[in-house]
């Protein structure tokens, strides 16, 4: 099937199915029959039976939808676009950044500020940086623009605060040097969740 | 055994101490059911399964501030929530609850005193129950015209459309079982059935009990047929003004009728309880919590219907329905 008959727009011209949705019953006796018809199919005892099956279901099958909060979370996407993590090399635990200010650049809401100089062996290193979460709009562009894929989004979402401005410093957003073993490599805004799997379901059409 | 005013005392002050908390446990099955028929969890934190939330309930119902609308009918208004609670506990006062008891005599005081399972055994019990029933309309019909909000009006005219039309349909209904039965008190139909499963009238009057069921939705306010408060349509219906204790009382009221309506189904269609033993009682209470659940089952299950098309089951299908079961009745009792 090729996109030629989903381009064309010209309402009528296709060639469509019609579904067959019934009719209005014509004339009382016709009303009465569906009544009748209605009355003894027992479709709202099949209504019961939804409802019965998804209690047995959740009680005993253990297929509960609901997650306590604050005690369990979801694992959330590597698409997701959370608070910055800083990340460092995993060979000499060096940080990323090279300091060369993209960032800074693209940002749209300006919220990144850095400053950069050079060290004892010209290499650039960074002096400042800070971001300024309550100006923040989590877009993305700083860690696409990334060229060392030292600036990405981290999994803490949970950001709420008391007041509007609040900034990070480059040290808060590093991953800590002795917790250098766990640090998570950026999957990309392409990736899957982890539990991708278990999220494919059939589509609740027939009951 | 000779029943004494005082018996009669103790039983009433049961009936209404265990009724009201049985309400309020309903309040948290309720909340149950649905939950796990949505596969939620229910209330879960207050207490152990969220078993005390009741009591948290209670605690916010008592303690909330009692408002009363400015251009409210202020005596009407106070006296609205009193009529539907009243009226619920009076009717069961004529139904059986709990088994006949004596206390036993080492009791300082009330040593001896027998307590009857039903706290007025009349001889038109089926007819006084239904009657309190009705009289019950005037609870939510005085809160909405008295409550000057225009939802509460809406929700007092559907009252007025909904009970009038059904107490019909329950009183032609339940007609047919006391035609067999040839009384109207509940010890008689529970001694009509006495012979078991067989002998139900679920069984000769079929069509009788699905009315009674049908009416006794409507009756109770529930979910095909909660018109009176549906929130999508009249805000809270006749309880839009109300809050803390007075709504509470309505609460109460409602599910004290969803317990009468279950005990006279129970009673009068599905052999009601055997008087000698322990285990009958239990039987009728199983029967009793089956009804329950069916409320609230059926309040998960089905979405609810309009109000042209509540009178149209009412006047077109269930009442014609109800005296064609009575002739048929009449005329198989004839032959």
């Amino acid at each position: 099937m090729g996109l030629e008959q989903f381009k064309n727009r010209n309402v009528g011209t296709q060639n469509y199915t019609m579904v067959d949705a019934g009719h209005s019953p014509q004339g009382a006796m016709c009303q009465f029959k569906q009544v009748v018809k209605r009355t003894f199919k027992g479709e709202l005892f099949v209504g019961l039976w939804v409802t019965m099956r998804s209690m047995i279901k959740a009680l005993f099958a253990n297929d509960m939808h609901t997650v306590k909060y604050p005690l369990e979370k979801l694992p959330i996407s590597p698409r997701y676009r959370a608070i910055h993590d800083m990340l460092r090399l995993l060979e000499s635990g060096h940080y990323r950044c090279i300091g060369c200010g993209l960032c800074e650049k693209i940002c749209i809401s300006n919220c990144i500020a850095m400053d950069t100089r050079y060290d004892e062996n010209q290499r650039k290193e960074v002096s400042e940086y800070t971001i300024n979460f309550g100006r923040c709009i989590f877009c993305g562009y700083c860690a696409e623009v990334c060229p060392e894929l030292a600036i990405v989004h981290g999994p803490r979402y949970e950001n709420a605060s008391q007041q509007r401005a609040g900034f990070s410093l480059f040290e808060d957003m590093l991953t800590p040097i002795d917790k250098l073993n766990l640090q998570q490599e950026y999957d990309g805004f392409g990736a899957v969740s982890p539990n991708a799997d278990e999220n494919i379901k059939q589509t609740p059409l027939a009951y | 055994m000779e029943v004494t005013w005082i018996g009669v005392l103790i039983k009433a002050i049961i009936i209404l101490a265990v009724i009201s908390a049985i309400a309020g446990f309903g309040t948290y099955i309720e909340r149950k059911v649905l939950a796990f028929m949505q596969r939620r969890l229910g209330p879960m934190h207050v207490g152990p399964y969220g078993l005390l939330q009741i009591a948290a309930d209670g605690i916010k119902l008592f303690t909330k501030e009692d408002i009363v609308p400015q251009n409210a009918n202020a005596f009407i208004f106070k006296i609205a929530p009193v009529i539907t609670a009243a009226t619920a506990f009076i009717a069961l006062s004529a139904v059986p609850v709990f088994p006949d008891f004596t206390i036993p005599s080492w009791i300082p005081v009330l040593g001896g005193t027998f307590v009857p399972s039903i706290a007025s055994d009349l001889n038109i019990g089926v007819l006084f129950v239904l009657g309190m029933m009705a009289a019950g309309l005037y609870g939510p019909l005085l809160a909405g015209m008295s409550q000057a909000n225009k939802w509460g009006i809406i929700g007092a005219a559907r009252t007025a459309v909904q009970f009038l039309s059904y107490e019909v349909v329950t009183g032609l209904s339940i007609l047919a079982p006391i035609m067999l039965v040839g009384s109207l008190s509940f010890v008689d139909f529970n001694a009509y059935q006495a012979g078991g499963i067989g002998d139900w009238l679920v069984w000769k009057q079929p069509v009788a009990f699905v009315l009674f069921l049908i009416a006794g939705f409507a009756e109770t306010n529930r979910t095909p047929f909660d018109l009176l408060e549906h929130e999508a349509e009249v805000v809270s219906g006749y309880a839009t003004e109300y809050s803390g204790m007075r709504w509470g009382m309505f609460f109460i009221g409602e599910y004290a009728n969803m317990i009468t309506v279950s005990v006279i189904a129970a009673v009068v269609f599905l052999g009601g309880y055997d008087a000698a033993g322990t285990l009958g009682w239990l039987f009728i209470m199983a029967k009793i919590a089956f009804f329950f659940f069916l409320m609230l089952w059926v309040r998960a299950a089905w979405p609810h219907v309009r109000p042209d098309q509540l009178m149209w089951l009412c006047w077109k299908v269930l009442m014609p329905l109800a005296v064609v079961n009575i002739v048929i009745t009449a005329l198989v009792m004839m032959v």
